[in-house]
């Protein structure tokens, strides 16, 4: 490899030393003079109208600048349903508008902003506020019901196939899984800081996975130009989807530092956090698949059911990954969604398939005892040679070799074939494993690249990063196409006033801007030969193309190497610096003629105390298909935090109602249980590393996603392999292993 | 009833200053009881402090009810130090106050009085990292760094109180600092070479 001596895929994460110093400065963090503060006051019943709000204590008490409530809110553009010729506002708010009327449509909805000089003045405020309410009867009861089929909206449904091929298959096996609400519950409160600069132009500092899309909201919620708006974002402090749209501390900080004319900061409370930023929806689901004696698969039945709000819609690709995970002539899918009294859910790791995959492959794993075949073999055998739903090839799929790996890393000649016989210092083990999939797409993004006097090259996107590792990664790209080292390459990102930038989720970051920056420094390349035939006397004769870029210069071999670096180059050209900005254009599968997707197998091993029921894990080998890996270093960490997150599914994670009032019961972190130190197993991360040679000129396919999807489901098949025992119901507790049947 | 509260010597003063801040960090969304605001003080008062942060000497004068997290975060602009929950159950704001680690936002600004304070931002030396620094550098142990710095307080007071031994023992005394992103592995892989290093944190 010419470019050896370049640290590619080594090196620390690019942001690393902010971070460990305090330097790293997140959304509420950023000082701001004359700042006010706002406290949501929060409705204490499910459901209904505020009948009255007395703010008289509240706004005698000390430092209380306003409260703010639908009483007193001032008329917003984008909160208007209607324009004024009585058509519909087509820039309408997207979600609930806080503040905006007198309705209760779920516990703990924001009803008032208390804005105070202090914190612990608007805390100590908003505990005066009078409110009554005129209740009204609601239903945040999920398991309940969904058994009302009239509740639910109507289906989607997909089929391909003959349903008769499933009737007559050899074997079948069929399951119901439910999986409760989890929360994103990133360690960063979410929060927003909005100054105005003048009447129709402001800066907010703002927690979000997309600082463009953020600007456009907020511009069309006061109807001003795009331009007015900006917003940054430096850091942000874990997301996990909760930051993909904007939420109500975000149009309730812009209006109350309208409205009192002052710079104000609201941060959510952790037990906001907990119903105000979204989460994965609650969900029932049926699978039944069947094979023929081989185990070749001639049916997949899967249908689903997952809540959503009574005021918004909110789908997921629930049952999308049977249509084309695997081979089957027969597939059956049928998705509907349940309003209820509760906030709005979103979009989380893994949204759709981390649920779907859960039943997917905890049902082919029941299938393989049946057929008694070993579970990857299984998979093996029905492994789909090109995506059967849209019938394209694979742009790559190496699943198989990510098969052969992780049983190999995890000892699977370990695993016993029959469940509950093998037994480790009194504990039994129990090998499992699963698969993961999600789409890797590219979407649209814009690049600035300037080089600059001193040879040094800063790249801009207004993306923001919510941990992967976007900086680094996208060093990398531009040290790996120039051949310049990485300490001389910068990425500037979190201002929405640099080039426009995908909002960072769904896995295609890396994919979509990645590209963008690529193609910026072939751009940039370019440039650079043209300067050096110009302006090098040694170079005048020579086609530019045949010029070479490397080690921040131009060389090119004449009767010896002749170089000149980048810098002289400028100061030659007479140019201070050299600026490029790139566009990239989005594709989608239909335009490249292939199925994009990321893979991810999951193999994991537990013990299982057989008196008390207590799940150890005790090994994950994670492994995934995600095309070219960038950056070792940081791509590593996203696959050790998937299966953090995977853990926290399978045995953790639920957020609990009291049906009786409608309120959350355990919205902390002592109630809400995460992962914690303790419960991390030895796990081991491998990557197949071959770059798709289909979907960008990087290489680069999605990870995020996949490196949690199917977690769940292959602690859930361990822990079968370990007692006999198949819990279908999330997360699985020693209660539930006790009651479960075979 | 305020008078009450005020009136009756110090150590009712801190008994019942404390108690209000521990009443008004409830969150809204889970109290709203009409009963507490009888006993809600209007103004509330100012206590003067001096404290060494990060080897600096400061003295402030502070609202009784502000933590010493928001003190040092929305009064002083220390933000290296993280709030999470601001319920003592994440770790993101863990720091060392006399040599100890606290999860700050459990403690206010005036039971401070006279202490060390040492934050994250204190730890290097000019441009030299701290060994723990510079390990969770080398392990990336973090992602979106918001838990970093409770986790490196933790970590250092993890190795300075003999508990650093083996994987299982940091495992359980990290137990307080959550890592959402799951950077968990490579945290426990930094303390321990540290640990294995011999160097003096």
């Amino acid at each position: 490899m010419e470019n050896n001596w370049l640290p590619v895929n080594e090196g620390p994460r690019a942001d690393a030393l902010d971070k460990v110093t305090g330097k790293a400065t997140y959304a509420a963090e950023h000082r701001v003079s004359n700042l006010a503060h706002g406290v949501f006051v929060c409705s204490t019943i499910a459901k209904g109208i505020i009948q009255s709000i007395d703010e008289a204590a509240a706004l005698k008490a000390e430092g209380v600048i306003d409260i703010i409530s639908y009483k007193n809110c001032p008329a917003i553009p984008g909160y208007a349903p209607q324009l004024a010729d009585g058509t519909r506002n087509p820039k309408q708010w997207w979600g609930m508008k806080v503040l905006y009327d007198n309705q209760v449509r779920f516990y703990g909805q924001p009803i008032a902003l208390v804005v105070a000089e202090t914190l612990e003045q608007a805390n100590a405020a908003s505990l005066l506020l009078k409110i009554t309410y005129q209740k009204e009867s609601f239903e945040t009861d999920f398991n309940l019901a969904r058994k009302d089929p009239s509740k639910a909206k109507p289906p989607s449904t997909y089929s391909r196939g003959n349903a008769s091929n499933y009737e007559q298959a050899a074997v079948k096996v069929e399951g119901e899984f439910t999986i409760p609400i989890e929360v994103h519950s990133p360690m960063e409160l979410q929060a927003t800081i909005a100054v105005w600069e003048a009447e129709d132009k402001l800066t907010v500092y703002d927690k979000t996975q997309g600082p463009k899309a953020t600007q456009g909201a907020i511009a069309r919620l006061f109807n001003i130009p795009d331009k007015n708006v900006r917003v940054i974002v430096d850091y942000v402090g874990g997301a996990f989807g909760n930051a993909l749209r904007n939420w109500h501390n975000v149009p309730a900080a812009c209006i109350a530092a309208k409205k009192i004319n002052r710079p104000v900061k609201v941060i959510l409370t952790r037990p906001q956090m907990f119903n105000l930023t979204g989460y994965r929806p609650q969900s029932w689901q049926q699978l039944k698949i069947g094979a023929d004696a081989t185990g070749k698969f001639v049916g997949i039945i899967h249908t689903a059911i997952s809540n959503t709000s009574r005021y918004e819609e909110f789908r997921e690709g629930i049952v999308n990954a049977s249509r084309f995970l695997y081979a089957c002539d027969y597939v059956d899918t049928n998705y509907r969604i349940l309003p209820l009294d509760v906030s709005t859910p979103t979009w989380m790791r893994g949204p759709g398939e981390a649920s779907g995959c859960f039943a997917l492959e905890s049902s082919i794993d029941q299938l393989s005892y049946v057929l008694n075949m070993d579970p990857v073999e299984l998979r093996i055998k029905n492994f789909a040679e090109k995506n059967p739903e849209s019938k394209l090839p694979w742009s790559s799929n190496y699943l198989k070799e990510c098969y052969d790996k992780g049983r190999t890393l995890i000892n699977w000649a370990n695993r016993p074939q029959k469940p509950g016989s093998l037994q480790e210092n009194g504990w039994l083990v129990g090998y499992g494993m699963a698969n993961g999939v999600f789409g890797a797409g590219r979407s649209q993004a814009s690049v600035r690249a300037i080089l600059q006097a001193n040879g040094n090259l800063v790249l801009q996107s207004a993306v923001s990063d919510m941990g992967p590792g976007t900086t680094t990664a996208m060093t990398k790209i531009a040290s790996e196409n120039l051949l310049l080292p990485l300490d001389k390459i910068s990425f500037k990102l979190g201002d929405s006033e640099l080039p426009p930038g995908p909002t960072q989720g769904g896995s295609t970051t890396t994919s979509t801007l990645g590209t963008a920056v690529y193609l910026a420094c072939e751009a940039l390349k370019k440039s650079l030969r043209t300067l050096a035939v110009e302006n090098v006397p040694a170079f005048k004769n020579l086609d530019a193309s045949t010029l070479v870029i490397k080690e921040g210069g131009v060389s090119a071999s004449i009767d010896k190497e002749v170089f000149i670096s980048n810098a002289d180059l400028l100061k030659l050209g007479n140019k201070p610096f050299l600026e490029i900005t790139q566009d990239s254009q989005g594709t989608s599968a239909m335009e490249l003629k292939h199925a994009t997707n990321s893979f991810s197998s999951h193999f994991v091993k537990v013990l299982v105390n057989p008196k008390t029921l207590k799940i150890k894990i005790t090994e994950v080998v994670t492994t995934a298909d995600a095309g070219k890996i960038i950056s070792e270093n940081t791509a590593r960490s996203q696959m050790l935090g998937g299966v953090v997150g995977g853990i926290g599914m399978a045995l953790f994670e639920e957020l609990k109602f009291d049906h009786y009032t409608g309120a959350i019961t355990n919205a902390s972190f002592a109630g809400y249980q995460v992962p914690l130190h303790p419960d991390i197993p030895k796990t081991t991360v491998w990557f197949v590393n071959k770059p798709d040679p289909i979907i960008n000129p990087i290489g680069a396919k999605g990870l995020g996603e996949i490196a949690f999807i199917g977690l769940a489901a292959a602690i859930a098949n361990a822990v079968y392999n370990a007692t006999g025992k198949r819990v279908r119901n999330l997360p699985i507790t020693p209660e539930k292993l006790k009651e479960a049947k075979i | 009833m305020q008078k009450y509260c005020y009136n009756n010597g110090r150590r009712d003063f801190i008994r019942k200053a404390s108690f209000s801040a521990a009443l008004y960090a409830i969150p809204s969304l889970l109290v709203h009881a009409e009963s507490v605001s009888l006993i809600a003080p209007t103004p509330a008062p100012k206590e003067k402090i001096k404290l060494s942060i990060n080897g600096k000497e400061i003295s402030a004068e502070v609202d009784t009810r502000i933590t010493l997290l928001d003190f040092l975060r929305e009064q002083l602009g220390y933000t290296g130090t993280k709030k999470g929950c601001g319920m003592g159950q994440c770790g993101a704001c863990i720091l060392h106050i006399n040599g100890k680690r606290m999860n700050s936002c459990q403690t206010l600004a005036i039971h401070n009085n006279g202490k060390t304070i040492e934050t994250v931002e204190g730890l290097a030396n000019g441009d030299t990292l701290h060994p723990m620094q510079e390990a969770f550098i080398k392990c990336d142990a973090m992602q979106c760094g918001y838990c970093t710095p409770g986790q490196i307080m933790s970590g250092i007071a993890c190795i300075r109180d003999g508990r650093a031994n083996n994987r299982d023992e940091i495992q359980r005394y990290m137990a307080g600092n959550i890592c959402r992103c799951g950077a968990y592995q490579n945290i426990v892989d930094a303390i321990a070479q540290v640990k294995e290093s011999g160097k003096t944190v």
